[in-house]
């Protein structure tokens, strides 16, 4: 348990140094560092889980189950690989003198904020802890979006603040139609703990409950970027530094989906109906096939691979909310994969734009020729997001596939549609990029893409032969969320 | 059920809801900053007062601390960050054209009987208090996003934003006698940071846009041209 209060604490020690100590020259290492120590508490952390199950801490503040417990390893091993990143991309900002080192000092205490609201959302106990952090995940970033103080990234901060400010307070209405239902039961000051709520989910009013799970599916499907709600995404991811792109990709988007299947497990246990379920499913089959759609209509290549996480969230969405054990399976390792692929690519788009100076991609061409690592890079990042055999995304958007053959057959279709889609619109930007004529004047820079080689080869490892631990695991929180066994 | 053979706190309560939601209507209407913000400002004040109300009746000494922290953030800090925001940049005096006052006020009358209609199914478990302080609630959010969307102020919407706020606490206050102590004090960081963060903002836009309206920002698309 000592674990979870290290790594808090951890994060909280962070943001109060880089945030009241002078400018440090090794102030990107420093953060690397810091998370790499997160990392390190975090397998310590799963082990333990691991060995023993599910921890419950002294003052019921804290749960870690096998289902969070993975999350939370990913969280901190993407955050770790994006700080290895980090490092000489904003060192490099500094020298194109984009940014201050007041504006550096921020960004770095707002990344240790930003990793502690999701340890925090990932870790408590308590669902209204959890609405708080998911909020203070927003608060932290949303400076951060605005960095480069350009008329475009104030826009998109504005856009994101409010949007996801007012998303989030209809989850926290959900929750405090939860709180009602849930205090009638007795033991008010307890109400919110998913581990009381869990014990007593056959008690609780089931109408309270449908009305209140509609609430909280907007409010953090907000977050998730679900169509139509997901109209900061784009701009947020677009106009941030990119390593903020890289984790609100892959971790902020996986934990609002968390916050949500959390949810679900609760209401399916309280009305005994799939309502939660068919909501969720339509919700993720809408997302997935619009920005599928409007990928084939973006010119900047951040907001290209920000619709193609709306794309691929909606996909887990859809398969979460089918339920049983095969669909739960495929979205526990489709959010994986995807979180792993997804911030590879982000880091690899980051040193293309620095390449290139600028993000537009119809001004971005030859990069094979300019930089062969980056341009690599890119491809294999995009054949592996567009769900291409052997890398993980292919094995679970076949199971996920495999799923709705079983139980939605008319589905079927529409998903192979979608994914067809998606690959079209994903290649047809990419390829002219990467083997094009290379630009007069375009030249490589320092770059550092051992994030990406270890990401995409983690996510090979994946397509190739889930390792039995990681499958043991999966397996443990598909008997969690569905209730029945692969 | 009629309201007269309630007991006091009963029809104190059902009171005080009908004057959160008066508020919320007041600012829908309300083209002038200064007064959005006064107007916002007593909603806040009317909170302050059902939370000591309800903290007394049912005896939880908590809900006074809410009242505190509503009181401090809603009443005081709030609106006067606002209201120096305002005269500093010589906003005070403009009246906002507000298109469709007409269908504005009516798509407001509607999304309160909407809330009545969501709620409907609970109608069998809960009291009257209960039943009309979430409603209300409800509304009060609705309201808050009917606002954000007729102004075009970012100072209205901000305005927005904080009455959301209050519906959800209002709900939470009355409805479930106060969420636990931990929770209500990391909402109420939440707001207050976000207040904070609101007020940086606006320098951000006034020096890049040289203006509030957030109708000039407008780079962004969701389709690029």
């Amino acid at each position: 348990m000592i674990a979870v209060y290290l790594l808090l604490a951890l994060s909280v020690l962070g943001i109060a140094f880089f945030a009241f100590t002078g400018h440090h020259k090794d102030i990107g290492k420093l953060n690397t560092r810091i998370n790499a120590v997160s990392l390190g508490i975090t397998i310590w952390l799963a082990t333990t889980v691991f060995q023993h199950g599910t921890i419950l801490s002294g003052g019921k503040a804290f749960l870690i189950d096998s289902f969070n417990v993975y999350l939370i390893v990913l969280t901190a091993f993407v955050g770790f690989t994006t700080s290895l990143f980090s490092a000489p991309y904003m060192a490099h900002e500094i020298e194109l003198g984009k940014l201050t080192e007041g504006r550096l000092k921020l960004y770095y205490s707002m990344y240790q904020g930003f990793m502690l609201a999701m340890y925090l959302v990932l870790t408590t106990n308590n669902m209204g802890i959890m609405w708080v952090a998911m909020e203070g995940a927003t608060l932290a970033t949303v400076l951060l979006v605005s960095l480069y103080r350009t008329p475009e990234s104030i826009e998109a901060a504005w856009k994101y603040f409010i949007l996801c400010g007012v998303g989030i307070a209809q989850a926290l209405f959900g929750t405090i139609l939860l709180y009602y239902a849930a205090s009638q039961i007795g033991d008010p000051e307890n109400a919110l703990l998913w581990t009381v709520l869990y014990e007593h989910a056959a008690q609780l009013n089931p109408k309270i409950l449908d009305i209140a799970f509609v609430f909280l599916l907007i409010g953090y499907g907000t977050k998730i970027g679900l169509v139509p709600l997901h109209n900061w995404l784009p701009d947020a991811h677009s106009e941030g530094p990119t390593p903020m792109s890289a984790v609100l990709s892959g971790l902020l988007l996986n934990d609002a989906l968390y916050a949500v299947v959390r949810n679900k497990m609760l209401v399916d246990g309280a009305t005994q109906s799939h309502i939660a379920g068919y909501l969720m499913m339509g919700f993720g089959l809408v997302s997935f096939l619009v920005a599928a759609l409007f990928l084939h209509r973006q010119k900047d290549i951040k907001r290209l691979f920000s619709y193609s996480s709306i794309e691929h969230m909606g996909l887990m969405t859809f398969a979460f909310g089918m339920g049983g054990s095969l669909a739960t399976f495929a979205a526990l390792l489709h959010m994986t994969v995807h979180s792993l692929v997804k911030s590879a690519i982000f880091v690899t788009v980051g040193h293309t734009a620095q390449i290139a100076g600028t993000q537009k991609m119809a001004k971005i061409r030859g990069l094979i020729k300019t930089q062969p690592k980056v341009g690599w890079g890119l491809l294999i990042g995009t054949v592996a997001i567009a769900g291409f055999p052997p890398f993980g995304v292919f094995t679970s958007e076949f199971l996920v596939l495999l799923a709705t053959m079983h139980n939605y057959p008319w589905l079927t279709p529409l998903l192979l549609l979608g994914i067809g889609i998606a690959f079209a619109g994903l290649f047809r930007h990419i390829q002219p990029i990467v083997y094009g004529e290379k630009p007069e004047g375009q030249s490589a820079i320092k770059a550092n893409l051992i994030p990406v080689m270890v990401h995409l080869g983690l996510a090979l490892w994946l397509g190739l032969a889930i390792p039995s631990f990681l499958s043991d695991w999966f397996s443990q929180a598909t008997l969690l969320i569905s209730g029945s066994a692969l | 059920m009629n309201i007269e053979t309630q007991d006091f706190y009963t029809q104190a309560i059902l009171s005080m809801s009908a004057l959160v939601g008066l508020m919320s209507f007041l600012m829908l209407g309300q083209g002038r900053l200064p007064r959005l913000i006064l107007v916002f400002a007593m909603q806040g004040m009317l909170l302050t007062l059902t939370a000591i109300l309800a903290g007394y009746e049912l005896n939880s000494p908590h809900l006074y601390i809410s009242a505190l922290l509503t009181f401090a953030l809603k009443v005081v800090f709030i609106p006067s960050m606002l209201q120096k925001q305002v005269f500093a940049m010589n906003i005070h005096r403009d009246v906002e054209a507000l298109k469709n006052n007409t269908a504005v006020m009516l798509s407001g009358a509607s999304l309160m009987v909407f809330s009545y209609y969501v709620l409907q199914p609970i109608i069998h478990t809960s009291s009257m208090i209960m039943l009309n302080a979430l409603v209300v609630s409800l509304s009060v959010v609705l309201l808050g996003l009917l606002l954000m969307i007729s102004h075009r102020q970012a100072v209205a919407h901000v305005v927005g934003f904080m009455s959301i706020e209050n519906g959800l606490f209002f709900a939470a206050m009355v409805a479930t006698d106060g969420m636990p102590m931990v929770v209500e004090l990391g909402v109420a960081f939440d707001v207050l940071v976000a207040a904070v963060l609101f007020g940086i903002f606006f320098f951000h836009i006034r020096t890049s846009i040289d203006s509030l309206d957030v109708d000039m920002m407008n780079k962004l698309h969701e389709v690029e041209r």
